[in-house]
C-alpha cells in the first residue's frame, strides 16, 4: 500500500476533503442510478398490472350489463 | 450475411437479450470498479506535483470519457432509428440519455472538486469545461424533449434529431484542449505515440475506464428492457408477462 497507516490514508496528503468527497459523490450518484434502473421494471409492471385489472373490470361490468339487458 | 441480426429487431428477443447480457456486464463492472478504485486510491503512487489530489483522476477521466462515448452511442442509435425505422434503437436513445447525463454530471463535479485545490477555482469558463457543460444540457434536452410528447413515436423522433445534431459537440469537447488555450490539461493516455503517465498509475485508470463502460452497459440493458416493456404494453407477450405477475400476486396474497 502507498500509505503507511490508516490515518495517513484518510488524510490523503492533505487533500482528504477533495478526494473523499468526490468518491462519495460518485458512489451516491451510481447508487441512485442503479436503484432507479432496477426498480424501473417493478414500476412498469405495477402500472401495467393496474391497467390490466381495470380493463378486466370494465370488461366484466360490460358483460354483466349485457346479460341484464338480454334478460329484461 | 447480416441476416442473423434481424431477429434482434423483434421486441421480445431484444428484451430477453438485455437480461441475458445483464449479469455479465454487472459482474464485470463490479470487479473492475472495485479493483480499479481501491488500487487507484490506496496503492498507486502519488503524483510528484499534485500529491494525492491526483487520485480524483480515477473517477474524473472515466466518467468524462464515457459521457462522450454515451452521447456518441445515443446519436448512433438515433440515426439507426431514423434511417431504418427500428423501434428498439429509438427506445435505446431514451435508455442511454439519463445514464449519460449522470456521467457528465459526475465528470463536471469531480472536475470542479479537483480544480479547486489545483487551479484555485471550482469553475472557469474555459473551452473544455463549457463544452462539457453544454453536453449536460444536450442530455437534459433529449430527456425533456422525449417526455414532452404524448405520442412516443413523435417523442422518439424529436429526441433522436436533437441527439444527432448535438453530436457535433463531441469532437469540440475532445479537441477543445488543442484548439483553444485552456486551463485544462491535454490528453495523457490517448496520445498515439506513448501515454505520458506511469504504468503504476495507468493500470487502475484503465480498469476504472473499463468498469464505467461495463456499468454503463448494464444500466442501459436494464433501462432499455424497461422501455421495450412500456412500448409493447398492448402486445400479447407483455400481456402474458403481466398476467403471470397478477397470478403470482394473487397466490401470494391468498397464502
Amino acid at each position: 500500500m502507498h500509505f503507511n497507516s490508516f490515518a495517513e490514508m484518510i488524510h490523503m496528503g492533505g487533500y482528504a476533503v477533495y478526494v473523499w468527497s468526490s468518491v462519495f459523490i460518485v458512489i451516491a450518484v451510481l447508487a441512485f442510478l442503479i436503484v432507479h434502473s432496477v426498480t424501473a421494471k417493478k414500476r412498469t409492471l405495477t402500472m401495467l398490472r393496474l391497467e390490466q385489472e381495470r380493463a378486466d373490470k370494465i370488461a366484466q361490468a360490460k358483460l354483466v350489463a349485457e346479460q341484464a339487458r338480454s334478460q329484461a | 450475411m447480416w441476416k442473423w441480426l434481424h431477429p434482434y429487431a423483434k421486441a421480445e428477443t431484444a428484451y430477453n437479450l438485455c437480461y441475458r447480457l445483464l449479469p455479465y456486464f454487472s459482474w464485470l463492472a463490479l470487479i473492475t470498479l472495485v479493483t480499479g478504485s481501491i488500487w487507484g486510491l490506496l496503492y498507486a503512487p502519488s503524483d510528484y506535483q499534485q500529491g494525492d489530489s491526483f487520485r480524483i483522476i480515477y473517477f474524473h477521466v472515466p466518467t468524462a470519457i464515457w459521457s462522450m462515448g454515451a452521447y456518441t452511442s445515443m446519436a448512433i442509435c438515433g440515426l439507426i432509428g431514423m434511417v431504418w425505422q427500428i423501434r428498439n434503437a429509438e427506445l435505446a436513445v431514451y435508455a442511454i440519455a439519463p445514464v449519460g447525463a449522470a456521467f457528465t454530471f459526475l465528470a463536471l463535479i469531480t472536475g470542479a472538486i479537483w480544480g479547486k485545490p489545483m487551479w484555485g477555482a471550482w469553475w472557469v469558463w474555459d473551452a473544455r469545461l463549457t463544452s462539457e457543460l453544454i453536453l449536460l444540457f444536450l442530455y437534459l434536452g433529449v430527456i425533456a424533449l422525449y417526455n414532452s410528447f404524448e405520442d412516443k413515436r413523435t417523442a422518439a423522433r424529436a429526441s433522436s434529431i436533437l441527439a444527432i445534431v448535438g453530436v457535433v459537440n463531441v469532437p469540440i469537447i475532445h479537441y477543445s484542449v488543442e484548439w483553444w488555450n485552456t486551463l485544462h490539461q491535454g490528453a495523457s493516455i490517448t496520445k498515439f505515440d506513448k501515454p505520458s503517465i506511469s504504468p503504476d498509475m495507468l493500470w487502475p485508470l484503465l480498469l476504472n475506464i473499463a468498469g464505467f463502460l461495463f456499468i454503463f452497459a448494464a444500466l442501459v440493458c436494464l433501462r432499455l428492457a424497461n422501455q421495450i416493456l412500456i412500448n409493447d404494453a398492448r402486445r400479447p407477450w407483455v400481456k402474458a408477462f403481466v398476467a403471470r405477475r397478477i397470478d403470482k400476486s394473487n397466490s401470494t396474497t391468498k397464502e
